[in-house]
């Protein structure tokens, strides 16, 4: 079978099946008899649909909870390509979002167009450093990066905690940090009732062009995709492995820092002890949807983020929005396991995949 | 000085060595998974989503059994049943393990968050319920140090320990733990040799379910009583990387888990100090403690440790 169409394929025969469990289980927790449940369930995606796509101010929502996404799909499917599993993008967004606060908070003597893109700089810079960590350590260690990014992750949501709730606290008792610099906020391309949309989301889209021309155009992707294929051969090629593991966790960390930064600069003007809220874990499905390419990270994310702000409307229908999690769970693992879906189509030569 | 005395105070309180103990429990019963599990070369790094669906289902078990021994079964049950998955994936369908179980964390998150709703009618935690009963070694002496050490525990402790013993034998005593041996270290010569490797696999993964969802159950009715979500907060991996420092060995698993389970209980320990008297807002920093240690364990200790050779490489038969 042409790779094309099953990269293609296989992620949106994976969705569908997700969603068909995902409405097993709404018609599981309905009440009354089968004619309402189903009434139900159709009420449910309704309200899903409407919640994410169904006016103006609905689609900017989509847009702006995609805007990060996009960053976190495009750190985790980087590592991806170089076989490394980065699944600390969360503590990444975090410590990148803080950093980049701190420096907004006190960045009010510069003019914006100096005081924007020092700030983004901080930001990524942190997440970079944050996740080289994992990289240094894997590169020179052996440690897993799975196990240290995760650490990793525990100890950043510890310290951001710490951070805005004692030294670098507003003052007013929530867990949060005073207010960025003016100079420092994005400006807005959008508004809408309540709803602003700032120019976050093209940065988003920037970085995933970028991403694209580093991996298919450059010696440097070139190098990082071949490591991610056999890293023993390309140690015998002359590649240096350590060295590109570190260097794509670093780029890594900086698009997952570039996603808190952004959310800090466009979205809440300052660091919340809830800024990241598992944005970092959802690049993981994001970029196996997004099967690592860029593009397809695009599309993924507005898949989520439509999944995310739609569930918020199926929670006053009554469907718990953890469902989304389950949906993404199914996701990942039959992308993971994607002879179960080859096998089930029978698109596989090859006896299937079962024993 | 203060620091000095608040860790002689610590040292000498019976107190930190039954924490010690209570905080290296459940690590110990989720290393033991994870060494069954990739002994037959099947990493499995979900023991974090594992232990989080055995807390729900002990809790769910004793509220809607009425008995918290039913709701260890429940959560035994349902532990296996998620590792049935990871097995069924990563070894019938030679998925990225790594991967997959990702995929079964998000699932025990997502699923234990939506079933709270409809099972206890609240969201974000379970009302308290009966724990599983303590064990009193009242012969100790109610007063004396030994008791207040480890008099009043849970079953599930001295289960731990015993497990340990129990896995090691059954891993270098008998053939069944030669055949896993030999499986997670080279699946062709086993095979050659008449070894289903399949079976064996699956034995060591839904094993791993078993050890893990038990950890998990500990935390919910053997310690609390209650469920959180997310209340294994990153549990399963610090038990991975006891297991790591611990060489895939059981015994070598326990005492590193002894070692968490010390980080852990010097923190909570100093954190409520009254010598060293720690403001509140400084109080999350120590949290950072376990996470600091596994980390600089993992990063220093790992490359000179072994794991099975073929840990995490799918077995595919030839022709």
């Amino acid at each position: 079978m042409k790779t094309n169409l099953r990269r293609v394929l296989i992620p949106i025969v994976s969705v569908f099946i997700s969603l068909l469990v995902a409405s097993v289980i709404i018609l599981w927790i309905g009440e009354g008899g089968f004619g309402e449940r189903f009434v139900f369930l159709g009420d449910a995606y309704r309200a899903m649909l409407k919640g994410a796509f169904g006016d103006t101010a609905a689609w900017m929502d989509t847009i702006i909870k995609m805007t990060p996404l996009i960053l976190t799909g495009l750190a985790v499917g980087f590592g991806f390509r170089a076989g490394v599993f980065n699944i600390g993008a969360e503590g990444q967004m975090a410590m990148g979002a803080l950093t980049a606060t701190l420096f907004a908070v006190n960045a009010s003597s510069f003019p914006a167009f100096i005081a924007i893109p020092l700030t983004v700089i901080v930001g990524m810079l942190a997440g970079s450093v944050w996740a080289g960590i994992a990289g240094f350590l894997k590169a020179k260690t052996g440690a897993h990066e799975v196990i240290t990014t995760i650490m990793l992750n525990w100890i950043a949501y510890n310290i951001t905690n710490w951070a805005v709730s004692g030294p670098f606290n507003d003052g007013l008792n929530n867990p949060r940090s005073p207010e960025i610099a003016e100079a420092t906020k994005l400006p807005n391309i959008l508004s809408s009732q309540a709803t602003f949309m700032s120019y976050g989301i093209l940065i988003a889209i920037a970085a995933a062009v970028v991403i694209y021309v580093i991996l298919y155009k450059t010696s440097m992707g070139y190098e990082i995709k071949s490591v991610g294929f056999n890293p023993y051969a390309s140690e015998y090629g002359g590649i240096n492995v350590s060295k590109n593991i570190i260097l794509t966790m670093a780029i890594s960390g900086a698009l997952a820092g570039l996603a808190g930064t952004l959310e800090s600069m466009g979205l809440y003007y300052r660091f919340y002890g809830t800024l990241t809220s598992g944005k970092g874990f959802d690049g993981i499905s994001i970029a196996l949807i997004g099967q690592n390419n860029p593009f397809g990270i695009i599309f993924a994310s507005l898949l989520i983020s439509g999944l995310r702000t739609g569930s918020n409307q199926m929670q006053y229908v009554g469907v718990p929005k953890h469902i989304v999690t389950i949906i993404q769970s199914i996701i990942i693992f039959l992308v993971a396991a994607e002879r179960i879906i080859t096998s089930l189509l029978r698109l596989d030569k090859r006896k299937g995949g079962a024993a | 000085m203060s620091w000095l005395v608040a860790l002689w105070e610590t040292f000498t309180n019976p107190v930190f060595y039954k924490l010690t103990l209570s905080a290296a429990t459940p690590l110990i019963f989720a290393a033991l998974g994870g060494v069954f599990s990739e002994r037959t070369g099947v990493t499995n790094i979900a023991l974090e989503g594992i232990m989080l669906m055995g807390a729900f289902m002990g809790v769910a078990g004793t509220f809607l059994f009425g008995s918290p021994w039913i709701g260890l079964l429940l959560a035994i049950v349902c532990g296996m049943g998620l590792a049935l998955l990871h097995a069924w994936a990563s070894i019938n369908f030679c998925a990225d393990q790594i991967v997959s179980a990702t995929a079964l964390i998000l699932l025990a998150q997502g699923l234990t968050g939506f079933l709270l709703e409809p099972i206890f009618g609240q969201p974000g935690s379970t009302p308290i319920f009966p724990k599983i009963p303590e064990v009193k070694l009242t012969f100790l002496g109610t007063d004396s140090f030994l008791y207040r050490m480890i008099g009043s525990l849970s079953p599930l402790v001295y289960i731990a320990f015993l497990l340990v013993i129990v896995s090691w034998f059954l891993i270098y005593k008998t053939r069944l733990g030669l055949r896993m041996r030999a499986v997670g270290e080279n699946p062709e010569a086993a095979d050659t040799l008449g070894v289903n490797v399949f079976r064996i696999r699956y034995f060591g993964v839904i094993m791993s379910g078993f050890f893990a969802a038990l950890g998990g159950a500990y935390l919910s009715i053997g310690e609390l009583g209650q469920f959180t979500e997310n209340m294994t907060g990153g549990k399963g991996f610090i038990a991975l990387a006891a297991m790591i420092l611990g060489n895939w060995k059981p015994a070598g698993a326990m005492w590193a888990c002894l070692l968490f389970g010390v980080a852990q209980a010097l923190n909570q320990q100093l954190q409520s100090n009254p010598t060293l008297a720690i403001s509140s807002t400084t109080k999350p920093l120590f949290n950072l403690l376990p996470f600091v240690i596994t980390l600089i364990v993992v990063g220093g200790f790992v490359g000179r440790t072994r794991a099975p050779a073929a840990d995490g490489v799918p077995y595919e038969k030839k022709g």
